[in-house]
């Protein structure tokens, strides 16, 4: 397993979360698919690490032999 | 349409009909080696073989070089293969040199990029140049040998009508202008292309059907002065929804590639009164052009499950298909040949045995398995499967406009890089600590600057012990083999690409300029267990 960090680990998770929404407000439906799929791209070249973002990949997907 | 009116080279027979005497022969004659297919596969393997003193002959069922530019991308390895046998500097002499390129997207430049070749190389990193000097200049190559008595015949007007594998030979049923006539070969190689009859003559699959599309290809002569640039489009307002290319070719040529999807009708999309619009869409209403050649090209992504089928042999687009992003057809077929030439001359002089074949095989699916994989990525980029997956296109395209992070994932196609062997059966395990990682065995040997000259002219056709700060014999015997000793000076190039962080190192290289073994210093025994696991017969 990678250091794939899965507990707690945004200070300030609400403000992080509202921001988040914030940045999505007024979007059109494609418009918002867009912005995420960008901010999805921007967050994995940040972390950089094929491994963790493997793991990152499954643990999103939710797949049963990861759940635990 | 606008039909230039001078003959070119692709309307010029350049190996007309002649009557061979095998066809007055009482009995089939038997040649060493039969080549299907005169195309730039073909003639490679052929050139490759007469090189080496083996007789060969090609059969054609036209008589002309390829008709349009077809091929048109060709890369630095297949360059340096064709050194080898005679042609490189004539193909990049004529060829068009190239390395900026552009991206756009809808309507607008997303960003553009630099290959920056690496320095340190005789032979640059690709070359735009029509198939049809490609083909002549092979032609060209075999005229020269045939006056220096190599023994190398192309057959004009020769279609295979049947193939026949006894186990001891190959028997062949052949149609002419003047009537059947039957010949026997040692060995066969299919080059017969995509379609290639001879695959069909003898039941085989051609499997793995990956993707199907369609592409309208235009050749056009221009007036306008456009930049020596490679520019790609993205969904562009002219052919929405699916991509576009431009691209220099010699003479004022001009490349467009449009992609027309799988579900439309070929015969409409070829007529001048519909290609003309859409060009004038994408170059613009003022730019004056004439149309040189037009064709509709449908390709698949698959391969044979085997290539090698007894004693007959597939090569190039026979034997694998790929899409045309990356320029992986020709250049990859010219692989084929330069793994096969000298194991199928081992074998014929019985240094070899026949499993050394099957190496061919096992390296060259490895090739077909990667250009696959990189085609598909790149087709699966371009022509997103999915909604969500144009979703994450669009994200990487929009991206790259204003961040360089997202530019690496821009793929418009994968430019063919050659590959490298790992984990063929010939391979002795690195034993080089510090070693580049480009230069481990498997790799193709990298070219670097040596004298006056290059190293890569020095290297090939038969195998070779590069010595770098390491004591060898001059020349050494073994296996029925005489090997000839390398020594290179170690300056910056050959550090880099060949020691690394090593101080000295020795290098088995094989007759197709790949690496079989390497080790820090000479010993005896190792470097004859490396050359027998090399020829197979470990």
């Amino acid at each position: 397993m990678s250091n794939l960090i899965l507990t707690p680990n945004i200070p300030g998770a609400d403000d992080f979360y509202a921001e988040l929404l914030a940045t999505h407000e007024g979007l059109s439906k494609a418009e918002s698919d867009a912005l995420n799929a960008r901010l999805v791209l921007v967050l994995a070249n940040h972390i950089g690490d094929r491994a963790v973002l493997s793991d990152a990949l499954k643990a999103a997907a939710l797949s049963k032999e990861d759940a635990a | 349409m606008n039909q230039i009116s001078d003959k070119k080279i692709f309307e010029v027979p350049l190996y007309s009909y002649e009557r061979s005497p095998d066809q007055d022969a009482d009995a089939p004659v038997r040649r060493k080696v039969v080549v299907i297919g005169a195309g730039p596969i073909g003639l490679g393997a052929a050139i490759d073989l007469a090189q080496q003193g083996v007789e060969v002959v090609v059969l054609d069922d036209n008589d002309k070089v390829s008709f349009g530019s077809r091929a048109i991308c060709f890369a630095k390895r297949p360059l340096e293969i064709l050194d080898r046998l005679g042609c490189g500097h004539e193909m990049v002499a004529k060829g068009v040199e190239w390395q900026l390129g552009k991206v756009f997207f809808d309507e607008r430049q997303v960003y553009e990029f630099n290959l920056l070749p690496e320095k340190g190389h005789e032979f640059p990193a690709f070359i735009n140049l029509q198939q049809y000097y490609f083909e002549e200049y092979m032609v060209n190559r075999v005229r020269a040998m045939q006056a220096q008595g190599a023994p190398i015949e192309i057959r004009g007007r020769n279609k295979v009508l049947r193939v026949t594998d006894t186990g001891d030979h190959v028997s062949l049923l052949i149609d002419t202008p003047e009537g059947e006539y039957k010949l026997e070969a040692d060995w066969l190689i299919a080059c017969d292309g995509a379609g290639s009859p001879t695959r069909a003559m003898m039941g085989l699959d051609f499997v793995g059907r990956v993707f199907e599309d369609n592409f309208l290809i235009a050749d056009v002569i221009m007036e306008a002065d456009f930049p020596t640039e490679r520019w790609f489009w993205f969904d562009p307002p002219f052919n929405r929804g699916q991509s576009a290319l431009l691209h220099k070719q010699p003479d004022g040529v001009w490349r467009i590639d449009l992609q027309l999807g799988w579900d439309i009708d070929k015969e409409e999309e070829k007529k001048p009164e519909n290609v003309i619009p859409r060009l004038k869409a994408m170059l613009g209403e003022d730019v004056k052009f004439e149309l040189e050649w037009v064709s509709i090209y449908t390709f698949q992504c698959r391969r044979m499950e085997k290539f090698r089928h007894g004693r007959v042999i597939f090569a190039g687009d026979s034997a694998h298909q790929v899409s045309p992003f990356g320029a992986r057809g020709a250049n990859s077929g010219l692989q084929d040949t330069d793994n096969l030439g000298w194991k199928l001359k081992l074998v014929m002089d019985g240094i070899a045995p026949d499993s050394l074949l099957d190496s061919y095989d096992v390296e060259r699916v490895h090739g077909a398995d990667e250009n696959i994989l990189n085609s598909s990525r790149s087709t699966d980029f371009i022509t997103p499967k999915s909604e969500m997956s144009r979703v994450l296109r669009d994200a990487v395209l929009d991206l790259s406009e204003h961040y360089a992070f997202a530019r690496p994932l821009v793929n418009s196609g994968r430019l063919s890089v050659p590959c490298t062997y790992d984990g063929s059966p010939l391979n002795t395990p690195d034993a080089l600590p510090g070693g580049p990682a480009r230069s481990r065995p498997g790799s193709p040997c990298a070219d670097a600057p040596m004298g006056d000259g290059y190293l890569l002219p020095h290297l090939g056709d038969r195998f070779t012990l590069l010595t770098i700060g390491a004591e060898a014999p001059d020349s050494l015997e073994a296996e029925g083999l005489s090997i000839q000793r390398l020594a290179l000076d170690a300056t910056p190039e050959v550090r880099e690409r060949y020691l690394g962080d090593a101080a000295s190192a020795v290098y088995l290289i094989r007759p197709d300029q790949h690496v079989a073994a390497r080790w820090p210093a000479y010993d005896a025994v190792a470097v004859e267990t490396a050359l027998k696991r090399a020829i197979g017969k470990e």
